[in-house]
């Protein structure tokens, strides 16, 4: 079990969430310049907009902090 | 004729969903964008992916099996309580919400955290020590073959079973949002589960379980807060409530459970603290090896415990995701848009939505495109992974509980992995054909919970005589939970037994007071009252076999046996990481929610 060395599961989450994130920012993004003929209730917040931000954020820091190649500094990349 | 029966369900079924399909289209149905395939394909290539990179990692069948055992507590923690949050889970305790009002909460509260931190505190140490692959394995040291192997054919029925059920699940939901063909959903879901367990087993199992945790509270927690927002905050959605509701409690956890008159449940509150609190919950929490494999997974023993810990504290924060979704169906779905949710045999008939919609329904109302995607795919990550726990756990019992008793014994550690990989794919496949008896079934989660009370209950009855007194034969093992599957079996027949014959699906209130102390109570409270009876049997007959039977000499219950079994030295440990000092936290929290929404 120790030969290769394994990817930390929270660099794929946080590759995953980073790419989520900026398709839904994106898309609200295209929806609050050019609002739509039918909306979802509650969409004048723009919810698409402050989630998608904030999926980056977190898919960001986990994608950096669980990189394959910063596993062996620090802790380990354990949580 | 029962066949008979279920097939003409399954078509009446399919002519309605399909016929409503068309009907309804404007109002059931969503179109995706393409940015909401994409989001949805890339979660299918991720788990591919993984399933794939993971492949190398699991030469074994340590590997295979237990994932290597070298989970850090925090990732055991969050499989441990992601196998557990499917979507089977979501939806059905979503519509148990919207049914039954904050009482489906106590899934969360003493229906789990009282049983989660027991598990880390006393049990684990024995299941952890002996070493075993399961908790059948555990039943055979303990008791002998002969309750490891009742253990491991019931379990195996019951995970397919299980499994089943979420793909059924799922292809509603597909079919209900999308108008994807059922068939699609089912086939297309399930050759994704079977590839990715298959070749990472345990270890793909768990990668997956843990981005599903992610998946799900990022795809769903809008609902809430966006729902809140919309019924002019807490105070507000609960004043319409009760508003819509009168001579109904819907907002209350304990205040509305002193008569059965005094709640929609029907239920005593004798039966949410000994029925769900003890039995039931105790059962699956503790004896449910889909659920407990993910723990004796972790790298030693006080990563067990925290992470079992860690998972109590994630279970207890649910309710956000889960039981406010319902209560906002009753508050903004049925008051705003006018939509009343009905069982499921009334919403086939009429064509009209089930509790089980409410999530879906929701999901609909507040998210656009992208997010719609995010909140599509944390459904099919949540079905997925519960399949995949399913599988896996299928897999481990099957082979090791199962196969190499009773089939092949002295097989080489290789052909036992081999076995793993083609078991996950044939459980997989086998599931599919038990999907449609969740048809039966008003709520999606009553039929699981009669699935723990039929099987995991009594395992729990013998498994916790087991570890707590030596007295306790072989023979009482094996008879003990033979009885109390046969009575959990014997009174759900008993309850649905009319003068006309058997109907799976309607209660005769005459039997149901027998059981439950009134003829009030529905499907989910009786089935508290027979798994707590069926347990209270079970332990009985264990206790009285054991008087006249010959116990296993002492020297073969070391590591088995509370008072035989020494707890491993693991070194230093500061006073807060003892997995007690955080137990002991979390059942202070336990208490003060219960008392915040007495």
């Amino acid at each position: 079990m120790s030969e290769p060395k394994q990817i930390p599961i929270w660099f794929f989450i946080g590759v995953l969430l980073s790419v989520y994130g900026v398709l839904i920012f994106v898309s609200g993004v295209v929806r609050w310049l050019h609002p739509p003929a039918v909306r979802t209730v509650m969409e004048h917040l723009h919810p698409a907009v402050w989630w998608g931000l904030l999926l980056s954020v977190i898919g960001g820091f986990y994608t950096a902090r669980y990189r394959p190649g910063r596993r062996e500094s620090g802790k380990k990349g354990k949580p | 004729m029962k066949t008979n029966r279920l097939l003409a369900s399954a078509l009446v079924f399919l002519a309605s969903t399909g016929s409503a399909s068309a009907a309804d289209a404007p109002s059931r149905l969503l179109t995706l964008d393409p940015v909401d395939l994409t989001v949805i394909i890339l979660y299918f290539a991720a788990v591919l992916g993984i399933g794939f990179y993971l492949k190398k990692y699991t030469a074994t069948g340590e590997d295979f099996f237990m994932a290597g055992r070298k989970m850090t507590a925090w990732i055991a923690g969050l499989s441990f309580i992601s196998a557990n949050l499917s979507s089977l889970e979501t939806m059905g305790w979503s519509a148990m919400a919207y049914q039954y009002g904050m009482l489906g909460a106590h899934a969360y509260l003493i229906g789990a955290i009282p049983a989660i931190l027991f598990l880390a505190v006393f049990m684990m140490p024995f299941y952890y020590i002996c070493r075993t692959h399961s908790v059948p394995g555990y039943l055979k040291l303990r008791f002998g073959e002969a309750s490891r192997s009742l253990a491991g054919i019931s379990f195996t029925v019951m995970t397919v079973l299980v499994c089943g059920v979420n793909m059924f699940a799922m292809a509603k939901v597909m079919q209900l949002i999308l108008g994807w063909n059922i068939h699609f959903s089912i086939w297309v879901s399930s050759i994704t589960v079977a590839v990715y367990v298959s070749l990472g087993g345990l270890l793909s199992a768990v990668f997956n379980e843990v981005l599903q945790f992610f998946l799900i509270w990022l795809g769903i927690l809008l609902i809430p807060i966006l729902g809140i927002i919309e019924a002019g905050g807490w105070t507000n959605m609960i004043a319409a409530i009760n508003a819509a509701n009168p001579g109904q409690n819907f907002t209350s956890l304990w205040s509305n459970l002193g008569s059965p008159a005094d709640n929609p449940i029907g239920l005593h509150w004798t039966g949410m603290v000994f029925g769900l609190g003890l039995a039931i919950s105790f059962g699956y929490w503790c004896t449910d090896f889909l659920q407990v494999q993910r723990v004796m997974a972790a790298k030693n023993l006080r990563s067990a415990q925290n992470g079992t810990v860690i998972g109590a504290v994630l279970k207890m924060a649910v309710p956000i995701i889960v039981t406010i979704p319902g209560l906002l169906g009753l508050a903004v779905l049925t008051q705003k848009a006018g939509i009343t949710l009905v069982p499921e045999s009334v919403a086939q008939a009429t064509g009209g939505h089930s509790y089980n919609e409410v999530l879906p329904l929701m999901m609909s109302r507040y998210l656009g495109p992208g997010l719609l995607g995010l909140g599509i795919t944390a459904m099919i990550a949540g079905f997925m992974s519960g399949m995949a726990g399913n599988v896996s756990a299928f897999a481990t019992v099957w082979t090791y509980d199962v196969y190499r008793p009773l089939i092949r014994k002295n097989a080489s550690d290789s052909h036992y992995v081999r076995m793993g990989r083609w078991c996950s794919v044939i459980g997989v496949f086998i599931a599919i054909g038990t999907a449609y008896a969740a048809m039966w079934f008003s709520n999606i989660l009553v039929y699981l919970q009669v699935l723990v009370g039929f099987f995991i209950v009594p395992l729990f009855g013998v498994v916790i005589l087991g570890m707590t007194w030596k007295r306790a034969t072989p023979a009482a093992g094996f008879w003990g939970f033979l009885a109390g599957i046969l009575a959990a079996i014997g009174q759900w027949i008993y309850i649905h037994l009319h003068s006309g014959g058997f109907d799976p699906v309607r209660l005769n209130p005459a039997h149901v007071e027998k059981i439950a102390f009134t003829p009030l109570a529905m499907d989910f409270a009786v089935n508290l009252y027979s798994a707590l009876w069926s347990l209270l049997f079970c332990m009985a007959v264990t206790v009285v076999v054991s008087v006249f039977t010959r116990p296993k000499p002492v020297s073969e219950l070391k590591n088995l046996v509370m008072g035989l079994t020494r707890l491993p030295d693991e070194g230093p440990c500061p006073w807060y990481r003892k997995p007690g000092f955080w137990a002991a936290v979390v059942l202070a929290a336990l208490i003060a929610v219960n008392i915040m929404f007495w």
